[in-house]
């Protein structure tokens, strides 16, 4: 055993091993260096006094450190000292390491060489997922007033109960909403004959940032006084057909399922592309089968298709359902949680940062934390059943 | 109106994120934070720093008006936006001017939201506007800011503020927060000629108020032009409403414990004024568009009827000295329904006369929340009254520095604003802004809203449930 060893380390090309060791310990000086350089207000101004200096052009780089360099030349210098860092950094310390574990003995080799690949996710992942999780979970039990507290006061204050309330109407509308029109967008472009042109319509929202859209969706929702002229399209149109304008964002619950057509608008798009692209994956031959069987339009529709794509179906329902679970942005732009319509994000944002209960906040955190996990599972037995992950 | 704040918010948004990537390529000379907080003198010398250390009254003003801290900059934040915002702006190019230094002004209505996130997110701008000195007690709780005992000269500070300013900045002994601005919200705007030729008159007792509203629902229109969207601070202008009544039905002493929470939010005094204000919101076509359009329409939009084509659709607004910066415009940007001649105020009459002619007022102040020299050269800027001039010029403007000389303000409508100041026989500040922050900004703005929605009805239940969130 241990002859054989000595043999594998003995025939390995030592020169080509040193040599890589000398530039893996080169990349690593010159990162450490771009860092410093970075981090250093003055920077930029010593690197180019010193090359300069090096060209000899002793005059210029004493201007450079005694003036300083041009506010636009310091920063892209910085930028591409960051960029060149950035990729090569992460490029070297793949390589390196991969390098390193090269020097290994041959049972050790293979044994380490995965955590090494995943080892930079994982300590990221670490970083800035788990231990701010863990964190958020200790100050919801011990910053202000400690945990009896902080998790009284959010599981008893009516708005919470009204935010969860809200929360499970936007979980049920918004995602049946988004998966119900997506399927059924889906299944009709599928025999259009410009169907990629239908498909970017619909797709289009999908490119609006969520601020963006509440934006756009607010002038729809506009609301003025009995004849006065409408800016708002809804009311305009509304008031066309001899009706009294509504002022859609104030009447509960009315105004939360306003603001959830916005979210649907935002998710239809994603919902059919992905479901669009299931539905081209079930076979035209068990398609046809059922037809000469004498199944109908809609028997083949609900007992072969959707079960054919159940998969992916979940998988869409589950991201877009977790999606809305976080909702803020929308509520926060067009109604800011006023006339009922306060969800739980929007009143961890409020507690947080207007009334600066850091406890409390950390608490709907949680609450936000664990009601994902649930759907978390439901996702990961799908990929499981489809047999990725396994 | 409104996309404006939210590009407004995303540009700030842009900022932070500019500010993140402009620190580390900063050329400025050393601004390095001085080693020994308190230190009179920066304590790391600039590369183009002054022969000497700049000592004494507001020494680094002195140093910056020499040039010493030219091509730096300063990152001021703040709430005000549009006409307000460039008026400020535009009164900070005299400190640009004379100094070198470069002032860079970002203001949007979310702010005090945006600035929670920047402080917490380490990018606090430099000076940052406060409205509310319970903003300003929540900072100084945790260390943001800086105190302002050896930043500016004390005997003059308290020679040219008023006392009750002076208290509001004060935290624990120290100054924090320098007043710059002060506004008087006990009056009411109103358009003179149409005033006049529909044969209104100003009325100066509560009653004449009451009886002029009855008189324009009458005539077939709406006295009053109230709205109170604004938001993340939706709300306000009801709380305010609610104070300067409680002013004037239960008095400043009942106010103070109110506030103090002496006694309790939902008190039979406090509910009292409630119903005072009830029947001036909720008594049908007492306001334009009703209870709907109150809750729905942005504040410096309020007033927009008033001067519809073909005449005036409501009649009153009741808001402070800085509204006309919201009047309508020309196609050239000049203010139309010029105040002063075309409107005008008049004082929010008294009602109880057992409870005098009180005022409500409020004010701005800037803290500090980076100590660098030419952070302090501005601080100390901003407690003279050079700093000010331009502002006190453009007529829309009343200075908390008492040193203004009287004269700067014969200019309408601050002579008539002095004039309301010098009969008041009580002055208080906004109650909402010394409450905690869960009632101040929380729920009492909350309770108000669902109050308008509600038409005006259970009062007592929302005013008991306002108690109840009281930490």
């Amino acid at each position: 055993m241990i002859a054989t060893h000595a043999a594998t380390v003995v025939r390995s090309d030592l020169p080509g091993r040193a040599l890589r060791l000398a530039a893996i310990l080169v990349a690593v000086v010159l990162v450490a260096v771009g860092l410093d350089l970075i981090r250093d207000p003055l920077g930029p101004d010593r690197l180019f006094a010193a090359v300069y200096g090096l060209l000899g052009q002793d005059a210029t780089a004493a201007a450079i450190l005694e003036r300083g360099l041009h506010p636009l030349q310091a920063k892209l210098t910085v930028m591409a000292i960051a960029l060149v860092i950035g990729v090569g950094g992460v490029w070297l310390l793949y390589t390196g390491l991969d390098g390193a574990v090269d020097l290994l003995p041959g049972g050790w080799r293979e044994r380490i060489r995965p955590y090494v690949f995943l080892g930079p996710a994982m300590a990221m992942l670490t970083v800035f997922l788990v231990i701010p999780v863990i964190v958020t979970i200790l100050a919801s039990l011990t910053e202000d007033g400690g945990a009896v507290a902080n998790w009284g006061a959010v599981l008893t204050s009516p708005e919470m109960w009204l935010a969860f309330r809200n929360n499970v109407i936007w979980l049920v509308l918004g995602t049946g909403g988004s998966v119900a029109i997506g399927l059924l967008v889906a299944t009709l472009v599928d025999r259009v004959k410009r169907e990629a042109l239908a498909k970017t319509f619909i797709f289009l929202p999908l490119a609006i940032s969520m601020v963006g859209a509440s934006v756009i969706w607010k002038f729809v929702y506009a609301w003025a006084p009995e004849g006065e002229q409408q800016i708002g399209i809804l009311n305009e149109v509304w008031t066309w057909f001899g009706n009294e304008p509504v002022p859609w964002l104030q009447i509960p619950p009315l105004n939360t399922v306003a603001l959830i057509v916005i979210m649907v608008w935002l998710q239809t798009g994603f919902a059919m592309v992905v479901l669009s692209a299931a539905l081209k994956g079930v076979p035209n031959e068990v398609i046809e089968a059922a037809r000469m069987d004498g199944a109908g339009e809609s028997t083949v529709f609900f007992r072969i298709v959707i079960p054919m794509i159940q998969g992916t179906l979940i998988a869409v329902a589950t991201t877009i359902a977790i999606a809305i679970l976080k909702v803020f942005d929308i509520v926060y732009v067009t109604t800011g949680g006023r006339f009922e319509t306060e969800v739980v994000a929007n009143r961890m944002f409020q507690e947080m940062f207007v009334f600066r209960n850091f406890g409390q906040a950390s608490a709907i955190a949680v609450i936000l934390f664990i009601a994902v996990v649930p759907i978390m599972i439901v996702n990961i037995r799908n990929l499981r059943r489809q047999g990725i992950g396994s | 109106m409104q996309y404006k704040r939210t590009i407004g918010l995303a540009l700030t948004a842009m900022l932070a994120v500019g500010a993140c990537a402009n620190a580390p390529a900063s050329v400025a000379p050393s601004t390095a934070p001085s080693a020994a907080p308190g230190s009179s003198a920066p304590s790391t010398a600039p590369s183009t720093a002054p022969s000497t250390a700049p000592s004494g009254p507001n020494a680094e003003l002195t140093a910056a008006l020499a040039g010493d801290y030219k091509g730096t900059t300063i990152d001021v934040f703040g709430q005000w936006i549009e006409a307000e915002g460039k008026s400020f702006d535009d009164s900070l190019k005299a400190f640009r001017d004379a100094t070198g230094i470069n002032v860079l002004y970002s203001g949007i209505t979310n702010y005090e939201t945006v600035l929670n996130v920047r402080v917490e997110g380490g990018l606090a701008p430099d000076i940052a506007q406060l409205a509310q000195p319970g903003t300003l007690r929540a900072f100084q709780a945790d260390g943001k800011v800086i105190a302002l005992d050896d930043v500016l000269d004390g005997p003059s500070v308290a020679a040219s503020y008023n006392p009750s300013f002076v208290d509001l900045g004060t935290v624990d002994g120290s100054l924090y927060g320098l007043f710059y601005k002060q506004d008087l919200k006990s009056i009411v705007w109103y358009p003179v000629k149409a005033f006049a030729d529909a044969g209104y008159a100003v009325p100066t007792t509560w009653d004449e108020l009451v009886g002029l509203s009855d008189k324009i629902v009458a005539d077939g229109s709406n006295p009053w032009c109230t709205s109170i969207e604004h938001g993340d601070a939706s709300g306000w202008v009801a709380t305010d409403w609610l104070e300067d009544i409680v002013l004037r039905t239960a008095g400043a002493e009942v106010y103070d414990k109110w506030v103090a929470h002496e006694i309790a939010f939902n008190d039979p005094a406090i509910l009292a004024a409630a119903e005072v204000m009830k029947k001036m919101w909720f008594t049908k076509d007492y306001v334009f568009g009703g209870n709907t359009r109150i809750n729905a329409t942005w504040v410096g939009d309020s007033q927009t009827p008033m001067f519809a084509e073909g005449g005036p659709k409501c009649w009153m607004h009741k808001q402070a000295a800085w509204i006309p910066d919201f009047w309508p415009k020309d196609a050239d940007g000049k203010a139309l329904y010029k105040p002063g001649e075309d409107s005008s105020f008049f004082y929010f009459p008294p009602i109880d006369p057992a409870q005098g002619s009180p005022v409500l007022g409020g004010g701005d102040m800037f803290a500090m929340f980076n100590d660098r020299p030419e952070v302090r050269a501005l601080m100390q800027w901003f407690s003279t009254t050079d700093s000010v001039k331009d502002r006190v010029a453009t007529g829309a403007f009343l200075a908390a520095n008492n040193a203004v000389p009287a004269d700067w303000y014969t200019s309408y409508p601050m002579s008539g604003l002095a004039e309301i100041a010098r009969e008041a026989t009580a002055l208080r500040f906004d109650a909402s802004d010394s409450m905690p922050k869960e009632v101040g900004s929380g729920t009492f703005w909350s309770g108000m809203i669902k109050w308008v929605s509600q038409n005006g009805d259970g009062t007592e239940k929302i005013f008991a449930d306002i108690e109840a969130s009281w930490p």
